[in-house]
């Protein structure tokens, strides 16, 4: 096989998270050999989730409705979890155990990635906390160091607001992100936050 | 608990077959350096000898071992450095091992994914959690020729050798290190470029504070143990008995203030420090400038004092006392890699050490050029390394 348009889509595939050149290549025999039953199918898909998704302007999250169906669930109670990215905000939305809403910072403080506070949605946060009624800011912010250095700068910042600042217990293991956590694992750390800053 | 310390070396008696055992079963070692694919077999607690001439790939093996835990191994080499030449492209290289250890047979397995640059471990076949969990099952300790002038050479190099040798100990010490260096080195790059907010700086310096306490405590704690292990004459003589301190702002603080104190007067430290550490790019304070003070006991004289084979002595006398520390401690002894050891002991003490390997029922990967080196041991699993094959004797 020469440089076509099945080799160029096996390369676009096999730079997907989870997926090397070997899964690439069956995904698209796969594909190919089922025409109709999944490649138009995901051909659709595709084109409808490119046009209609978009980042919800309140907290983050990825949805086809803006404001999110998170936002616009009224029975959620005036509660704020802080994650770093969208995968954190599914892993804990995956738990059932958490009915509050959510804002996605968009990633954490690091030094040595180049990430400083103007690259995160911080302002905002501030804001909502203020305009909402907020009770209670949550931080799920993982426990590695730039999690951990986020999470502090995250509580000095909204101090003057004074609304309860949170954090998830330490049933966290070092290093561990979010998303990578079983959901038994993430539950038992919401429900067990302590108070910080 | 000092009872197994402070035992006479004693002979091999029935119930020492019971003993709780670590040792490797088997060992495979993929595109590690100058090893394409070899395998070692039916392997035993007790010792394994690796023998072949100069370069053909012993200390690779052993270095292949040390994978196994977490860390970077005997050479502290880069991952890509590990990668054997003739596959520069393709898969990662990779080491796995079945072990016997306290908790019964587990499947080990270490290596690197190149296509994400990271450093991958497998337990039982399922991804590891954590490093320390990997800690959990094995602890690996080693002396290589390169620590021979470790007395005398920078306290960088003691105080790697001191951490090992608490990881052995306490697993987690592992990720207090990476987190702290972490931590140091973000605060570095802030105070390098300049501008970032105090509330940046004050989130990083709270986690070295803490994790660098916790350090401090766990260096301070170990080496109390492992100088009362290593106090005691286990060799009627033969290995001299060491005294150990630790040295350092934070590790002497610890021994007179409670931890919580300690810990904020560090962050304060840290804070007010924060211009002068711009000047120097460092941080001039806290566990990553701490040394391990090592004392010929019999002599009352430091290390780097003694002569050259009272320093090597020495350092096989430490190594010893941890493995029997860790055997009292946490059920099984670690395994124990000695690179090119015996060729530079006379056979009075290449039998003495011998012995003791013996009594400590650990599993003790030796290296040499020379076979008849191993002519005393008891047993051992001999390999000939010739050309890049790994043959059993
Ligand atoms: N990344 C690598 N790929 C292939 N060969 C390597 C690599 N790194 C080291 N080597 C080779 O390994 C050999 C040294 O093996 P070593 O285990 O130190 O030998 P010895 O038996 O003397 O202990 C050298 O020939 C060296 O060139
Ligand atoms: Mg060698
Ligand atoms: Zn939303």
């Amino acid at each position: 096989m020469s440089d076509g348009p099945i080799d160029h889509l096996i390369r676009q595939l096999s730079a997907l998270p989870g997926l090397g050149p070997r899964s690439a290549r069956r995904a698209v025999l796969h594909l190919l050999s089922r025409r109709d039953s999944a490649l138009e199918i995901l051909v659709r898909s595709l084109e409808e989730v490119a046009r209609t998704t978009h980042a919800c302007p309140e907290c983050g999250n990825l949805d086809t409705l803006s404001p999110c169906r998170l936002c616009r669930d009224t029975h959620r109670r005036p509660v704020i979890c802080v994650v770093a990215s969208v995968a954190d905000l599914w892993a804990v939305e995956r738990t059932k155990s958490y009915r509050g809403r959510y804002h996605v910072l968009g990633g954490v403080l690091s030094a040595l990635g180049g990430t400083g506070p103007e690259d995160l949605k911080l302002e905002a946060l501030v804001s909502r906390v203020r305009a909402c009624a907020i009770e209670e800011v949550i931080l799920a912010l993982g426990a590695t160091v730039e999690g951990q250095a986020t999470a502090h700068y995250v509580a000095d910042m909204l101090r003057e607001t004074g609304v309860r600042i949170s954090r998830l217990s330490h049933g966290v293991p070092v290093g561990g992100e979010l998303d990578y956590l079983d959901d038994g694992t993430i539950a038992l750390a919401l429900t067990a936050r302590t108070q910080a800053g | 608990m000092t009872c197994l310390m402070s035992a006479p070396p004693r002979p091999e008696t029935p119930d020492d077959a019971a003993r709780p055992v670590s040792a490797l079963t088997r060992l495979s070692v993929s595109r590690f350096r100058s090893h394409e694919a070899v395998r070692l077999d039916d392997l035993h607690a007790g010792s394994v000898v690796l023998t072949g001439p100069n370069g053909a790939g012993k200390t690779n093996v052993l270095e292949a071992v040390s994978m196994l835990a977490p860390g970077r191994g005997l050479r502290g080499a880069r991952l890509c450095d590990i990668q054997s030449n003739a596959h520069p492209g393709g898969p990662g290289w990779a080491v796995a091992a079945d072990l016997i250890g306290p908790f019964g047979p587990v499947k080990l397995a270490s290596g690197w994914d190149a296509a994400e640059d990271r450093r991958v471990f497998r337990i039982n076949n399922a991804p590891a959690r954590t490093q320390a969990q990997v800690g959990d099952f094995l602890s690996i300790v080693w002396l290589t020729p390169q620590m021979d002038g470790l007395f005398l050479g920078s306290a960088s190099a003691r105080r790697r050798f001191l951490d090992r040798l608490v990881f052995g100990f306490d697993p987690g010490h592992a990720g207090r290190v990476s987190r702290y260096e972490n931590a140091l080195s973000q605060r570095a790059k802030l105070l390098r470029e300049g501008g970032a907010q105090a509330a940046w700086f004050d989130a990083l310096e709270i986690q070295m504070a803490a994790t660098g306490v916790a350090i401090a405590a766990a260096r301070l704690d170990f080496a109390a143990r492992l100088g009362r292990a290593a106090g005691v004459d286990f060799s009627g003589g033969v290995f001299p008995t060491a005294r150990l301190a630790v040295e350092g702002g934070v590790e002497s603080a610890l021994r007179t203030r409670p931890a919580l104190e300690v810990e904020e007067d560090f962050a304060k430290a840290l804070r007010a420090g924060r211009q002068e550490d711009q000047r120097s790019g460092g941080a001039s304070m806290g566990p990553h400038r701490s040394d391990l003070a090592v004392t010929h006991a019999g002599k009352s004289m430091p290390a780097d004092q003694c002569s050259t084979g009272e320093q090597k002595a020495l350092l096989i006398g430490l190594i010893l006392a941890h493995a029997r520390l860790i055997r009292a401690e946490r059920a099984a002894p670690p395994l124990i890699l000695l690179d090119e050891v015996a060729a530079h002991l006379d056979a009075a003490r290449r039998g003495a050490l011998f012995d003791i390997l013996a009594t400590l029922g650990a599993q003790v990967w030796m290296s040499g050029a020379d076979r008849s080196l191993f002519s005393d041991l008891k047993n051992p699993a001999l390999f000939e390394i010739r050309e890049g094959i790994v043959a059993r004797v």
